[in-house]
């Protein structure tokens, strides 16, 4: 027998997302029918008659600039002249791309995981090894070939909570509450999937800042959720204001039911680090209004700026007495890919939930059994980067050496950043306090905006198109995340090697000048 | 209870009304006479479909065995030593060696500076090198493109085409998945639109894997289930699909049909001619085919062989090979390899409209990409040793022993099992898995249905708390009803095998004797 489940609703944005290339691709493949007008036999999946949430899905971080950018990849290969020698992808946070080297012992362990046979090898230190071997211990039939449990392999589950428990001054965690997931990105659609439901006026809406990382409005589109924008306010380096935020909640309880609020801190792709007042205001923002709170922490050891630091929304939960740390429901999520380590390709990940409903909980765990389990190379990634080498063990001292140099790094080239773009007429740059990324907000002149409306693109993705075919240089175009109307951004990394980034901000400044004085 | 009244406001004055409302969540009296609030996120205003969602594979048997291993490492006494895990097709988990050569390049890639290690291969060391220079910054731990490596796609459709007799296979048309489950779902996501009448429909066996039953929950779309003939060896009858697409189109639109070949749980293996049978009723009805071959090297059976549905529909020319769109999976986790934990894979479409392609590209994006380390091992399974290679050697003789023991263990699992009486058996032919018919009593059918269980989980229930072998009940699968059966990987290590299949002899007897 069939069973007949009810039906998914489509989404409305109601964010200032820029419209679609791939929309206006769908329109224009309708017309080319319509001209056409040959019944020839029509595919069985059609961009018409495809999962319409689908189509409304957006990710610009890898969008049609960075496809534009693979394909000059391939002419300089071919040999095609151009006014550069390589191209610099400064799209993405992706640390190990841009030059950085792995972290030796994470690779040492990893390397032991994979072929137990090197634990006789004695050129790997002995913590490795122990690391490798209480892993290896935890995987069925000693193999990191094996599934793991759904959740994630209990002795890094219980690793993470007591990574958790040290950074926030002992605040409990339990293992049970922590579930390893396929990088941050997978949790987090994983928890927006639980929250969504609702048809209409009922829908779920989930607060999200503007700007913001756009797997959050991907994700939303995808389950046909509704997007509710605050925006930062970058006069005040990008800080989140409760005023705002009520402002957006009450506007949005007219056509939807407002369930969640997604924060990012520190800040993607805006750089700030949010100060401890604001994350309590938040949390009380939060009980006040109903809201299950999504605290993505993916940069927590990305922190740059004198005076900032780091707070978990946990802590700052737990610290605000039982009132709130009783009640608020929260999911917080961190990765492998960011902070020092920078191992993107791993897709490892973890999320820690609090005050969930058991009931929920459990479904949440049959969710996702579904996929089996996270990859365990990642898990076990995962497990060194909340167990790293201790003061007493071998490896400590190159361990701390490694990090130390990739930390400062990053702190320099965050000042570089910021000094450099501001003094560009026409660029201003909040500092980088966090993060991997800078937002800088670049004024282009009315006659550039014209132009780029005649050739049917967003004012900033012009500018970042014409920056990729005269510099080699790809960015993405701040409305790939959402701005105030009006204003342009683009979003570019810190992460290349500091002699490079100079290279690649002066480039950008030649650029601005030159595009500036040839539309003025 | 819903938190959140449903009367719809619609005039303007309402509006501010019903902002207020909604705003406030009631408050809910709890037994000693607090309010308490309810919680944002409850199991009544949480995703209905997710609730839907049901993984038998991984359902509440694996967990009461997960409790049961917990027991026994406490001390507390069972009437067995161990739990024996055979709901899942875990070939490392139950004791098989990873392929040297496979683990060799995936240690050289996490730590390159083994590259100048004597000890390893050379073959390995080259491998490895491609692998990395195709990777950012020579990183496995960098992003790859989101549909995955370029040269890894490349040595997939290099593969395809080998095995395919030379049917051309372009490396644009290749996905790279985060195991063939993440390819699956994605493309039933594309497939999925429609209200009501008009919901997309998707075909699936039963016996089927459940993760597909999961997926169309989650997706809110229909259902459509066609049944495997047990009697013909779990074959597939082209009648069978016409009625279940028949009866179907009067309440939803069928346009997938989703084959698993060889056969989970049930263990066949198509023949050609049924796969040609299969493709033309899929043109005939303009159905969007989904061929799952993730145990493409599981064959056993004397007489059977494994045949692409991409190989039978280029053989059958253009009049399908140009039109039939088609979307082909394969897995790491399986074969001779068993690398699950690697959650490596890959999809192939083929006809796929240019559009959808894009939207497909798309959407694979906003993930990133798949696991790094699980690509470089799919590269390795589609490129593996070549003779003259100082590895080959060795792999061979690997890849051969995993195979012929399987095919060993398969032979063996159906005819212990036939000796039961109450339990018959069809031949295992190909894949991991046995899927056999059991007898339960009535008065074992009316116990369990006092306990609110189906039969078949109250039998598979028993069996775990009684022997401590872990085994997924037929009804998690899908089963003909008044028909019973449970699934059973075919993995552990012969001679454990052997002691399993003689506890599930002795258990079934005794079960039978008890509700006699």
């Amino acid at each position: 027998s069939c069973r007949l489940f009810p039906t998914v609703r489509e989404g409305i944005t109601c964010g200032d997302i820029q419209p679609a290339a791939w929309r206006d691709r769908a329109a224009a493949n309708m017309s080319q029918q319509a001209v056409n007008g040959v019944p020839a036999r029509s595919r069985v999946l059609t961009v018409d008659n495809m999962n319409p949430n689908v189509k409304r899905v957006e990710y610009a971080v890898r969008g049609p600039i960075v496809q534009r950018a693979l394909q000059i990849e391939k002419e300089l290969k071919e040999g095609v002249k151009k006014p550069f020698s390589e191209v610099i992808k400064a799209n993405i946070g992706d640390a190990h791309a841009m030059g950085q080297k792995p972290i030796t012992f994470l690779r040492q362990v990893l390397a032991l995981c994979a072929y137990p046979e090197l634990l006789e090898d004695n050129k790997f230190p002995e913590d490795a090894k122990n690391r490798a071997r209480r892993i290896l211990g935890a995987c069925g039939g000693h193999s990191i070939g094996a599934y793991s449990a759904s959740q994630g392999i209990e002795c890094i589950r219980q690793d993470v909570s007591q990574y958790i428990e040290r950074r926030d001054g002992g605040i409990p965690s339990n293992p049970d509450n922590i579930y390893l997931s396929t990088g941050a990105s997978d949790a987090i659609v994983t928890m927006l999937k639980l929250l969504v439901c609702g048809e209409g006026r009922d829908r779920t809406g989930v607060m999200i800042s503007i700007p913001q990382y756009p797997l959050y409005s991907a994700a939303l589109a995808d389950l046909g959720a509704i997007q509710i924008s605050y925006y930062l306010d970058e006069d005040k380096c990008w800080s989140l204001d409760i005023a705002e935020l009520k402002r957006a909640l009450n506007a949005a309880r007219e056509h939807c039911n407002p369930r969640v609020l997604c924060i990012i801190n520190p800040g993607n792709p805006t750089g700030q680090v949010q100060s401890r007042q604001c994350i309590e205001d938040v949390i009380r923002f939060a009980k006040e209004e109903h809201l299950f709170l999504m605290a993505d922490e993916v940069y927590q050891d990305n922190v740059y700026a004198e005076g900032c630091k780091f707070h978990s929304f946990k802590k700052v939960l737990f610290e605000m007495g039982p009132e709130y740390s009783s009640t608020v429901e929260m999911a917080s999520f961190h990765s492998t890919s960011k902070c020092y380590m920078g191992e993107c390709g791993f897709r490892g990940g973890y999320m820690e939930v609090i005050n969930m409903d058991p009931e929920v909980k459990a479904q949440l765990t049959k969710l996702v059994s579904v996929r089996l389990c996270p990859p365990v190379p990642g898990q076990a990634l995962l497990d060194l980067v909340v167990n790293p080498p201790q003061p007493d063990e071998p490896s400590y001292t190159s361990f701390m050496k490694e990090r130390t140099a990739v930390l400062s790094a990053l702190a320099e080239k965050a000042r570089l950043t910021e000094q450099t773009f501001n003094t560009v007429p026409g660029i201003t740059c909040n500092p980088v306090q966090g993060a991997m990324y800078t937002f800088p907000r670049i004024t282009i002149p009315q006659k550039a905006i014209d132009k780029a409306k005649g050739l049917g693109q967003v004012p900033d993705m012009y500018y970042c198109m014409r920056l990729l075919e005269e510099e080699g240089i790809c960015l993405v175009p701040g409305s790939g995340f959402g701005q105030r109307e009006g204003t342009f951004h683009f979003r570019m990394t810190i992460l290349p090697p500091t002699e490079k980034l100079k290279v690649v901000l002066q480039k950008i400044s030649n650029f601005h000048l030159r595009f500036t004085k040839e539309f003025s | 209870m819903p938190i959140f009244s449903q009367n719809q406001a619609t005039t303007a004055e309402n509006l501010y009304m019903n902002a207020t409302r909604r705003g406030l969540p009631k408050e809910k009296m709890t037994d000693n006479g607090m309010m308490s609030r309810a919680k944002v996120l409850t199991i009544d205003n949480m995703n209905p479909t997710v609730k839907k969602v049901e993984y038998a594979v991984r359902g509440p048997i694996v967990q009461r065995a997960v409790e049961l291993e917990r027991e026994l490492s406490e001390g507390m006494k069972k009437p067995f030593a161990e739990v024996i895990k055979a709901n899942i097709g875990d070939a490392h988990a139950m004791g098989q060696q990873p392929i040297t050569f496979f683990r060799q390049v995936l240690a050289l890639c996490s730590y390159p500076e083994l590259l100048s290690d004597s000890t390893f291969p050379e073959d390995a060391k080259s491998r490895a090198c491609r692998i990395l220079q195709s990777c950012g910054g020579f990183s496995m731990g960098s992003y790859s493109a989101s549909q995955g490596i370029d040269s890894v796609r490349q040595d997939v459709a290099q593969y395809i085409q080998r095995r395919d007799g030379g049917v051309p296979c372009d490396p644009d048309n290749i996905y790279l998945t985060t195991g063939a489950s993440d390819g699956i779902v994605t493309m039933l996501k594309l497939l999925v639109c429609g209200e009501g009448t008009s919901r997309a429909g998707v075909m699936i066996s039963i016996p089927q894997y459940p993760l597909y039953s999961a997926a169309l929950a989650e997706l809110g779309a229909v259902q459509i289930n066609y049944y495997l003939n047990e009697e013909a060896c779990w074959s597939l009858d082209i009648p069978e699909l016409q009625r279940a697409v028949n009866e179907a189109r009067r309440y939803c639109n069928p346009r997938a049909l989703c084959i698993i070949n060889p056969g989970n749980p049930t263990g066949q293996v198509q023949s050609r001619q049924c796969i040609e049978d299969v493709i033309r009723f899929a043109a005939k009805e303009r159905l969007f085919l989904m061929a799952d071959e993730v145990y493409q090297d599981n064959v056993y059976a004397d007489g059977c062989q494994f045949h692409s549905f991409k190989k039978v529909l280029f053989e059958m020319g253009p009049e399908y090979s140009e039109t039939v769109e088609l979307a082909s999976f394969h897995s790491t986790s399986k074969c001779y390899m068993g690398e699950c934990g690697f959650r490596g894979g890959y999809m192939e479409i083929i006809n796929m409209d240019d559009d959808v392609k894009a939207q497909l590209t798309k959407l694979v994006s906003v993930r990133l990409c798949p696991p790094v380390p699980g690509q470089a091992l799919m590269d390795l399974v589609v490129n593996p040793p070549q003779p003259g290679e100082p590895s080959y050697n060795n792999f061979i003789k690997e890849r051969t022993a995993t195979l012929s023991a399987l095919a060993e263990k398969a032979k063996l699992t159906e005819q212990v099992l036939n000796t039961v009486e109450g339990i018959s058996c069809n031949p295992v032919q190909g894949a991991m898995y046995s899927f056999p018919r059991i007898t339960i009593p009535e008065k074992a059918v009316q116990e369990a249905a006092e306990k609110g269980q189906a039969p078949d989980m109250f039998y598979c229930m028993k069996m775990l708390e009684e022997t401590g072998i872990c085994l997924v009940p037929g009804s998690g699968f899908g089963q003909k009803d008044g028909t019973y059966h449970f699934r059973m990987t075919i993995l552990p290590p012969k001679d454990k095998l052997q002691i399993l299949l003689n506890n599930v002899k002795e258990f079934h007897q005794r079960f039978t004797l008890q509700y006699s």
